[in-house]
């Protein structure tokens, strides 16, 4: 099994711990003058997300976890798993719905995800930052307000709940960021 | 990204080095302590197990017979045979190396400002440390504590005679495993306490003199005559960071040679490389080395601290990555 010694550890860095795998989020080098250095991280768990402090005596050797992260297209999903495909290589994985978490409201079928893999099995799941999603439910707009002053919640095709500028009508396609969820614009067609 | 072959700190940072160093050796011309200039690569190896050195394969003339030097971790070695041959107080801005060690606060060529006073002991030495600091930036708070007023202070126990259990137990949280801990030695659990638990809250907005380190970790430091539990050693930390540490220095080359053997012993249970003893060292120090105190100060450290400034490499030309 690979594995890594403290003078590798850098942000990014893949390992394993107690059985789970995790990203190093920061790394300092914590050394007296005259005695033991560590190295002081902050880590995330893969698959809680979870960020956690831990102390290692420098120069000790902690394991690799063989997690890479690669770009696949959403395929289709049918209610238990959620189906993606590597583009170069048509290789298939299914993930489950732990895996897919909230991410699954912003999946739309063709759209490219970035897939983390740990142990050649998916970790986690990314949706694309920006979507475009055509509304299939909101109440009708007012007339004539452009403004965008105010707002209302929209159904989208995935099944996602947005808010909407007062303006956007029912067939129409938004622009959202998923990492917060809020409306970008009109998707320019 | 091939912009690597810039410095990494600001042209304002660089001006500030510049003006530090000159005011630093204002500051020794005025009290009349002579600058030195000893060889960073050296015949003799550091033998802390804690100090990585970087060796050096030369086989040209003047080669000792082992084909290889060092570069020094320190110039203390150098500076005590100075001292020994009767220099009188000196002081020593140089280029000091620790093979390993990287991080927002080190770099494994860095430089030291180490200077030695005949007939001073710690306190006396703590002292113009502060009047350095005071010349160099004007005001400062001053606050000196014992290594065990500091440890009851933030971890409410006694580092000298607290069990291990109770210290293991203090250092629970800290993530670091139940094997990992237990692999650490008495030393490596102070180190660890002091450095994870203790140091971060020392010296927010002042100087922090922790002084009477315990005599396990006395280094090149002679051991209190009253109290020979702890040592005569002291560390300087301000807002979290240490910036220096200083000894008043053992003389007894007896004593000497008996500590770099245990360090050599620990050297050899560790698997780590095994320099010889300073031999030239103790023959110094068997002819004679006069009573003194001595401190080294991380000269980018103290820079850090002028400039105000978070990492290493915002006062230093070139980091390793870019040497």
């Amino acid at each position: 099994m690979a594995s890594y010694t403290t003078s590798q550890f850098k942000a990014g860095l893949k390992i394993l711990l107690d059985g789970d795998p995790y990203a190093i989020v920061e790394n300092e080098f914590v050394k007296p003058g005259k005695g033991q250095a560590f190295n002081r991280v902050k880590i995330r768990n893969l698959r809680s997300g979870r960020v956690v402090e831990r102390t290692f005596k420098s120069g000790d050797s902690v394991e690799a976890a063989d997690v890479i992260e690669t770009e696949m297209q959403y395929l289709y999903t049918d209610g238990e798993f959620w189906h993606f495909m590597k583009p170069d290589s048509f290789e298939q994985y299914a993930a489950g719905k732990t895996v897919i978490g909230d991410g699954a409201k912003w999946l739309k079928e063709q759209d490219l995800c970035k897939v983390t893999l740990w142990n050649n099995e998916p970790l986690s799941i990314e949706p694309p930052a920006h979507v475009n999603l055509a509304v299939v439910e909101t109440d009708p707009g007012l007339r004539g307000d452009t403004s965008g002053g105010g707002g209302k919640p929209a159904t989208l095709e995935t099944g996602a709940v947005v808010q909407v500028p007062l303006f956007i009508e029912e067939g129409e396609v938004v622009r959202v960021d998923t990492r917060s969820g809020a409306y970008i614009s009109r998707a320019k067609e | 990204m091939h912009d690597d072959w810039r410095p990494s700190a600001c042209r304002k940072a660089l001006r500030q080095r510049a003006s530090i160093l000159a005011a630093i050796r204002g500051f020794f011309a005025e009290r009349g302590v002579l600058e030195v200039d000893t060889p960073c690569l050296v015949g003799a190896g550091a033998t802390d197990p804690n100090v990585p050195s970087f060796y050096v394969a030369y086989d040209g003339p003047g080669a000792p017979p082992e084909g290889r030097l060092w570069l020094q971790s320190s110039p203390e070695h150098a500076m005590k045979r100075l001292l020994a041959a009767g220099s009188g107080a000196i002081y020593q801005i140089t280029h000091a190396f620790r093979a390993g060690e990287r991080g927002r606060l080190h770099n494994p060529e860095f430089t030291l400002l180490e200077w030695y006073r005949l007939g001073w002991d710690q306190h006396a030495l703590m002292d113009e440390v502060a009047d350095l600091f005071r010349y160099l930036l004007g005001g400062c708070t001053v606050e000196r504590l014992t290594y065990t007023q500091v440890f009851h202070a933030h971890l409410g126990v006694d580092p000298l005679e607290a069990s291990r259990q109770t210290l293991e137990t203090s250092a629970g949280g800290l993530g670091l495993g139940r094997a990992a801990l237990a692999a650490l030695d008495r030393d490596g659990l102070l180190d660890l306490l002091l450095s994870h638990r203790v140091v971060p809250a020392l010296g927010s907005g002042r100087l922090t003199f922790v002084y009477d380190f315990p005599a396990s970790q006395a280094a090149l430091a002679r051991l209190r005559p009253d109290d020979p539990r702890v040592a005569e050693r002291f560390e300087l930390f301000s807002n979290g960071v240490e910036l220096a540490n200083g000894y008043h220095e053992l003389t007894d080359a007896v004593e000497q040679r008996l500590r770099f053997e245990r360090e050599r012993a620990a050297r050899a249970r560790l698997g780590l490389p095994l320099p010889d003893v300073d031999a030239r060292l103790l023959a110094a120090m068997e002819a004679g080395l006069p009573p003194c105190a001595g401190v080294a100060l991380g000269l980018d450290r103290l820079i850090m601290h002028v400039c105000g400034a978070r990492h290493i490499d915002e006062v230093i030309a070139f980091p390793i990555e870019r040497a």
